[in-house]
């Protein structure tokens, strides 16, 4: 294998082990600073328990979120060296503002939170956690930035035989950075509520801490209701910016072939690159991807015949992850909508309670897929319509890459093994009981071991 | 001044500031299964490190961020140069960074000491090969006019890169011993400043070695003969050297710890110095090297860049320093939260 295939493996698998953790922190950071806000509000204990016992569970978590993240940063200079160079007048800067503007924020005060609870006053340190959160997203914010860029590259010219900035603020505020922060954002947020709810309805269901995980629990409710609405509207936005800004893309995701007026959407259809056709379709909808990317039942969408063969991304991949992700969205909405109505008796809906902890998985597959539809998409571009990502790799030796690689699966897989375990376990532990908790972490206290 | 040279220098800054703060986190790794006999000592060291390593690691990812901002086709190249040997660092910082909140989670010997090596390791290895690949950088670097590495990790391990990693491990060490010493109490306060003074002597002499030795394997003095006020930078880091040890003679671990992090920017500064404008010189021709007017970014990334930094480093350094203030006081054992 030559070293551009095996560093789109490297780049994928680790960029997908990264945003493993990254969405749990961006919104569990939110949860716990608004549970420890509560606390130092109404001096509610329970809340202070929450405030800790999630916040381990975040710190775990964080903790290999952070290690995963310090490798990307490198990695455009290792293996995609030709592509730094390109565009690193524009991209690299704003890697270098997340940096400076946002990895300290939540790096700095992260510490302070974790070692500051006899040092600082219970505001402060309430506030500490809201500066965390803000540092997360912030840095969210500029990394989608870098990636719209690489979807939709804006504000440049190409000088001296590479692409160079000149406004910077085409840059920063296009749409497609805009709509990916929300999407993104919002579906990192449901992952969060689901999570929270997943792990609380383990516990309401075996009667244990029950006024704890009935706060818990409703308080990933609200926060899930919203967001899962959210994730499914931007989603719908983001469609009509791919259509706009990359025809190859929507087309793959919709597996449409020919350039239609009133362009249809299949509910099924299983797509075969060479044969230029669907060899299934299942129940087509007429108009309705006119409709959705368009508002306008007879509008023309472009297929795929319209662009030449190796311009095309993989299909069958791209519509089946969009479509897997879709249908988990929408079931998403569903189980906290149901949730909404149940939520002042919990425990007798024990179905339900069942139900929501097998779904904790599924907000991390439906992220992963939309990274899949994004991602492969957008192949065989590495910056849409402009460099391909077969002219984007570093001039190394294959046997380094694939060295790399092969220590990337085995440390990532111990490291993920590692802190799933750990989450689990402490997830399934419970909160501690209210005489030992007075520090934030204390040194485990094991309990089967 | 040009723009350029401004981001010369402050990417210099910004490799010093990473050093000075991730490098007694680096030096207290090392000296972690030395120093640490007891449970309590090594919960001590790790609690120096505690609240402050992860913020002083953003240091670095700043610095490669700032790199690729300002001088895109350096990072390209030198990444994918020194692949295998960045690769190595990434690993270990991996291990470092997720050993100190997975030691305190299972109770049992055999777990504690498999993430005990991983400290040590996760350590060990990035201080001594940032001082290897910087001394690579300062003698050149086999890359043609295509940016192309024409070698191995081994090219590498020359004579003079790995004068250049001890020196780094020994800088960190003596670095890490003085924090140490700082913020503990009895024991292990005394084992480190023992430490400390023990291995200052050894440190002078890689030292005043590697300055030697940089003067028949580098160019670096070649700026220097040129403009000789530049000694200063040498004359500095040597009296921030000794300081340092005049310090801890007198039990002003606050003050050696200056000094010494003083000394730490010198020497990252002797090189910088040294190399102006050449960021990666290339040992095969001189035409090839990649400067800081060949591989830099536009002026207006630059200058945007400029703005940015202005603004918030300075934010940056005023709340770190706020953090430090914060954990500036000696660890007591209700405090230890690993
Ligand atoms: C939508 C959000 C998002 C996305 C797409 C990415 N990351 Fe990330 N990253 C985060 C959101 C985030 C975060 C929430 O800020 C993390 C995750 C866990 C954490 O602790 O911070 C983080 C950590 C993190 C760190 C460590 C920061 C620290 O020490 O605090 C680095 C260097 C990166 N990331 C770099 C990258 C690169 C180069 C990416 C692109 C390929 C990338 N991340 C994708
Ligand atoms: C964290 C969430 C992300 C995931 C899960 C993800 C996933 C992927 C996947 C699956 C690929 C492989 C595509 C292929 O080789 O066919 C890829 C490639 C790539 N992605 Fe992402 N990506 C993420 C975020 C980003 C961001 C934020 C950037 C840039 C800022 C980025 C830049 C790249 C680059 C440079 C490649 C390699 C070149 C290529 O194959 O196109 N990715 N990513
Ligand atoms: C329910 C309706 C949804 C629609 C119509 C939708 C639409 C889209 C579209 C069009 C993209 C591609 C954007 C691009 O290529 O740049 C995308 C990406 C993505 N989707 Fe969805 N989505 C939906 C639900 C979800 C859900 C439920 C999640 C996860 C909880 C999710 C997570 C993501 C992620 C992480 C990405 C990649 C980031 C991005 O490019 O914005 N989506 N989505």
């Amino acid at each position: 294998m030559d070293a551009m295939l095996l560093s789109r493996i490297q780049f994928a698998s680790t960029t997908m082990f990264h945003f493993l953790f990254v969405p749990l922190t961006l919104g569990l950071s939110i949860l716990v600073a608004y549970m420890e806000s509560r606390y130092v509000k109404t001096g509610d204990e329970t809340y202070l328990r929450m405030t800790k016992f999630w916040g381990k569970l975040f710190l775990i978590n964080f903790a290999v979120g952070v290690v995963t993240g310090i490798t990307l940063e490198f990695q455009f200079g290792t293996n995609w060296s030709r592509y730094s160079a390109y565009v690193g007048d524009i991209f690299g800067s704003l890697l270098a503002i997340e940096a400076t503007a946002a990895f300290f924020l939540e790096s700095v005060l992260i510490g302070v939170w974790i070692f500051g609870w006899k040092k600082l006053s219970k505001k402060a340190h309430a506030r500490t956690m809201w500066l965390v959160a803000f540092g997360s997203n912030l840095s969210a914010i500029w990394i989608l930035i870098a990636n719209a860029w690489m979807q939709s590259p804006v504000g440049y010219t190409i000088r001296g035989g590479r692409a160079e900035l000149i406004d910077f603020s085409s840059v920063v505020f296009q749409k497609f950075a805009i709509v990916k922060f929300l999407h993104t954002a919002s579906s990192a947020y449901t992952l969060a509520a689901f999570f929270v709810m997943g792990i609380s309805a383990y516990h309401l269901l075996r009667k244990k801490n029950v006024e704890f995980f009935t706060k818990s629990f409703r308080t990933g409710l609200g926060f899930g209701l919203i967001f899962s609405l959210m994730v499914f509207i931007v989603g719908d936005i983001n469609g009509i910016v791919v259509a706009e800004k990359q025809p190859t893309k929507l087309a793959a995701m919709e597996a449409l072939w020919n350039t239609e007026k009133g362009a249809p959407i299949y509910l099924f259809a299983w797509p075969d690159q060479e044969k230029e056709e669907n060899t299934v379709e299942i129940g087509r909808i007429p108009g309705a991807l006119s409709f959705l990317v368009k508002h306008d039942l007879n509008a023309e969408v472009q297929g795929l015949k319209d662009f030449p063969k190796d311009e095309r991304p993989p299909v069958l991949l791209t519509s089946f992850a969009f479509k897997g992700m879709v249908g988990l969205g929408t079931l998403f909405i569903l189980l906290t909508l149901y949730g909404w109505f149940k939520r002042n008796k919990l425990l007798e809906s024990r179905g339900y309670l069942k139900l929501m902890i097998w779904a904790i998985p599924l907000p991390y597959l439906a992220i992963q897929l939309g990274w899949i539809v994004t991602e492969f998409g957008r192949q065989p571009w590495i910056v849409y319509g402009m460099l391909k990502t077969s002219d984007a790799a570093s001039p190394v030796a294959s046997s380094q890459v694939l060295t790399s690689l092969v220590a990337f699966i085995v440390v990532y897989t111990l490291l993920g093994i590692a802190g799933f375990t750990l989450i689990i376990k402490n997830a399934r532990k419970g909160p501690q009981d209210e005489q030992e908790q007075t520090p934030a972490i204390e040194d485990a206290q094991v309990a089967e071991a | 001044m040009d723009l350029q040279t401004i981001w010369f220098f402050v990417w210099g800054l910004l490799w010093a500031l990473f050093f000075v703060t991730d490098g007694f986190d680096f030096g207290i790794g090392t000296l972690y299964p030395f120093l640490g006999k007891k449970e309590e000592d090594k919960r001590a060291m790790i609690n120096a490190m505690g609240p402050l390593w992860d913020g002083n690691q953003v240091w670095l990812i700043t610095a490669g961020g700032v790199t690729f901002a300002a001088f895109p086709l350096f990072y390209a190249v030198m990444f994918s140069s020194l692949y295998s040997a960045l690769m190595l660092i990434l690993f270990a910082l991996i291990i470092r960074g997720v050993s100190f909140e997975m030691r305190h989670q299972v109770d049992s010997p055999g777990w504690r000491k498999l993430w005990d090596t991983c400290i040590f390791l996760g350590s060990f290895l990035p201080a001594l090969l940032f001082g290897v690949a910087f001394a690579n950088i300062f003698k050149g670097i086999p890359i043609d006019q295509n940016g192309v590495y024409h070698g191995t990790l081994f090219t590498l391990l020359n004579p003079y890169g790995l004068v250049g990693g001890l020196l780094f491990v020994m800088l960190f060490m003596v670095h890490g011993a003085i924090w140490l010493a700082f913020k503990t109490e009895g024991e292990i306060h005394d084992r480190a400043a023992f430490t400390a003074t023990a291995l200052w002597p050894v440190l002078l002499v890689v030292a005043v070695a590697f300055l030697v030795y940089s003067w028949f394997a580098t160019n670096l003095y070649a700026n220097y003969m040129a403009n000789r006020s530049l000694f200063v930078v040498i004359a500095v880091t040597v009296l921030a050297l000794l300081a340092t040890r005049l310090f801890l003679a007198k039990g002003a671990f606050m003050k050696a710890w200056a000094a010494s992090a003083l000394t730490i920017t010198g020497a990252v500064f002797f090189g910088v110095v040294g190399l102006f404008p050449n960021l990666f010189p290339s040992s095969m021709d001189a035409k090839y090297s990649l400067t800081a007017f060949n591989a830099s970014s536009s002026p207006l990334t630059l200058k945007i860049m400029l703005v940015v930094a202005a603004i918030f480093v300075p934010i940056v350094l005023i709340y770190q320093i706020w953090a430090y203030k914060v954990f500036s006081g000696k660890i007591t054992e209700d405090e230890m939260m690993y």
